[in-house]
């Protein structure tokens, strides 16, 4: 399919039952929309993230965590933009909740306590772009040894030769 | 030499359980698994996956390399079924590039994802059966699937890390007297899986082994993020290729296995059933395969047919660019999620309008899947944490990445 331009606006996309569920929960939270290639983002401010996911999921809107992973935009701040894919298993339908989070203070809730998946995809993102998750049950070093230094997919963080 | 003291120690309570290391090298971790159990005589209290033996960086490695040459990256990933992994990166920057891909290259895709689907399944069959003690039932998997690697060998040039599916299209169309050996293929193998049920399903020792062991049930599932065959054998009715589809999978029709049970043999039964139904569908694909080309016209991103690289200068330019310097792709983000033997299989790629991704996230499904092992064992015996892992069906290479 060919591509249409995204639609950035709030306005238009309040209407999806998902941005109206969280926008009806908090109106503060909810700081952006996004439908780009038939996929939906909601940006939510990070303080709010875990309390997004619980009102999602008591909401019946989603139930499942596929995924949680991290980008990094370096040099823009604020850098690095979490983007948690969820999916209804009922609904047949996909949300991506996304938070940024600045470079000098790269920590956000965790949410583990609304699924026990999100042990490990924490667990790596720390790892990997050095983010830390408040309230984790067991936040070391997954795929790096333990005495790495530094987080290897930071963009400045070099592909090839010694660091 | 405080800890050399033989004097009792205060608290008798504290010595009770033992903390056994099992792997990265044992055989039946199917790779560079680690688990630390916490037992009790022979009983596990608690277990913990320790994992990053094999990580190698692909993801890194991705940001450094053009679009189209992370595909053969993603054959590395999970090394039993590339070409399903070769999908989802293809339909994910497909997707964010916008292309539309001919009828013909998408059969021929559903049509190879379910062989390597069967492919896949065999080794976790033929693995699984030995890690309970049955020898010879691997050896008639393997037999199989040395058919099948024959037909990817002839259409790909390569028995395991293919690449065959390419932005846009496929490589190159399929060579003469292939679907002639798919179709062979796909006839016998039908009473192939009578035999190996013939081997496992009514044997008592395999039904004692599988039967009531590793309990997962839907919600610990749903919530612990495990997907696929173990996902459907816990009760949840869902499968991409059917409730999400991709890659024209609604034109095709088949069945969805699922069983209440959520034990050992409900997974057992599932991916035999499985089997089965990817051979329907592969058939289904054989049958129905519609005529045209095989590569989407666009021709800033398909690198041209090699008669008309040699013919034509356009073509030559084009191919020349491609190679030398990528093709740019419009900003944005995706993620493409497809139904891998094992579950969910998921490309996250963000793109920043160069011609390189700025991020490739790979959601592979053993690495959720293997969170629940926990769950599974925990309360069970030693020798039923070996047919638990066998249960899940865990790829090191797509844990650790």
């Amino acid at each position: 399919m060919p591509l249409v331009p995204a639609i950035t606006d709030l306005e238009k996309l309040k209407d999806r039952p998902l941005v109206a569920a969280l926008l009806k929960w908090n109106q503060n939270a909810v700081q952006g929309a996004k439908l780009d290639r038939d996929e939906l983002s909601i940006y939510v401010a990070r303080e709010f993230i875990r309390q997004a996911c619980e009102c999602l999921k008591a909401g019946g809107l989603v139930d499942f965590l596929s995924d949680l992973t991290c980008a990094d935009y370096y040099p823009r701040e604020p850098r690095f933009e979490m983007a948690y894919h969820l999916l209804s298993i009922q609904h047949k339908q996909r949300v991506r909740l996304k938070a940024r989070l600045d470079g000098d203070d790269a920590v956000i809730e965790s949410i583990t306590a609304v699924w026990p998946t999100a042990n490990f995809f924490e667990r790596e993102v720390f790892d990997l772009f050095g983010i830390r998750f408040l309230g984790h049950p067991h936040l070391r070093r997954l795929m790096m040894p333990e005495d790495w230094e530094g987080h290897p997919l930071r963009r400045d963080y070099p592909v090839e030769g010694y660091r | 030499m405080g800890h050399l003291t033989t004097a009792p120690t205060a608290d008798p309570a504290q010595d009770t359980t033992m903390i056994l290391n099992m792997g990265p090298q044992h055989p039946s971790t199917h790779g560079v698994l680690r688990l630390l159990l916490e037992i009790d005589g022979e009983r596990v209290i608690r277990m913990m996956p320790d994992i990053g033996f094999l990580h190698t960086g692909i993801e890194k490695t991705c940001e450094a390399k053009f679009y189209q040459q992370v595909v053969p990256l993603t054959d590395r990933i999970d090394y039993l079924c590339p070409m399903v992994n070769n999908l989802c990166y293809v339909l994910a920057a497909e997707k964010l590039l916008g292309l539309e891909i001919p009828p013909r290259a998408q059969w021929i895709r559903v049509m190879l994802s379910e062989l390597q689907r069967i492919s896949s399944h065999l080794v976790w069959l033929g693995t699984h059966a030995m890690d309970i003690g049955a020898m010879s039932v691997f050896l008639y998997c393997f037999r199989e699937r040395e058919d099948l690697l024959r037909i990817y060998e002839m259409v790909s040039g390569q028995r395991m890390m293919t690449s065959y599916f390419r932005i846009g299209g496929l490589a190159l169309d399929p060579p003469l007297g292939f679907f002639k050996a798919v179709k062979k293929f796909l006839d016998i193998f039908p009473e192939r899986v009578d035999e190996y049920e013939n081997l496992l399903t009514g044997n008592r020792i395999f039904i004692d082994r599988l039967k009531d062991v590793a309990h997962l049930s839907a919600e610990d599932a749903i919530a612990l993020g495990v997907t696929g065959p173990a996902l459907r054998a816990s009760g949840v009715d869902f499968d991409h290729r059917r409730d999400l589809p991709y890659c024209s999978y609604e034109k095709f029709k088949f069945k969805v296995p699922t069983s209440k049970d959520g034990d050992v043999w409900a997974r057992y039964v599932c991916r035999v059933q499985e089997l089965r139904e990817s051979r329907e569908i592969a058939k289904q694909a054989l049958e129905g395969l519609p005529e045209g080309p095989t590569k989407a016209d666009a021709p800033k991103v398909v690198l041209p047919d090699r008669e008309k690289m040699k013919t034509e200068m356009e073509a030559l330019i084009y191919h020349f660019k491609i190679v030398t310097e990528g093709f740019t792709v419009p900003a944005g983000e995706v993620y493409q999620a497809i139904e891998s033997p094992r579950g969910e299989m998921g490309y996250y790629i963000v793109s920043d309008g160069t011609a390189k991704p700025m991020r490739v996230h790979m959601r592979s499904p053993s690495y959720a899947n293997l969170q629940a092992l926990g769950k599974m064992c925990e309360g069970r015996l030693i020798a039923d944490v070996v047919a638990a892992i066998g249960s899940i069906d865990i790829v090191l290479g797509e844990i650790d990445r």
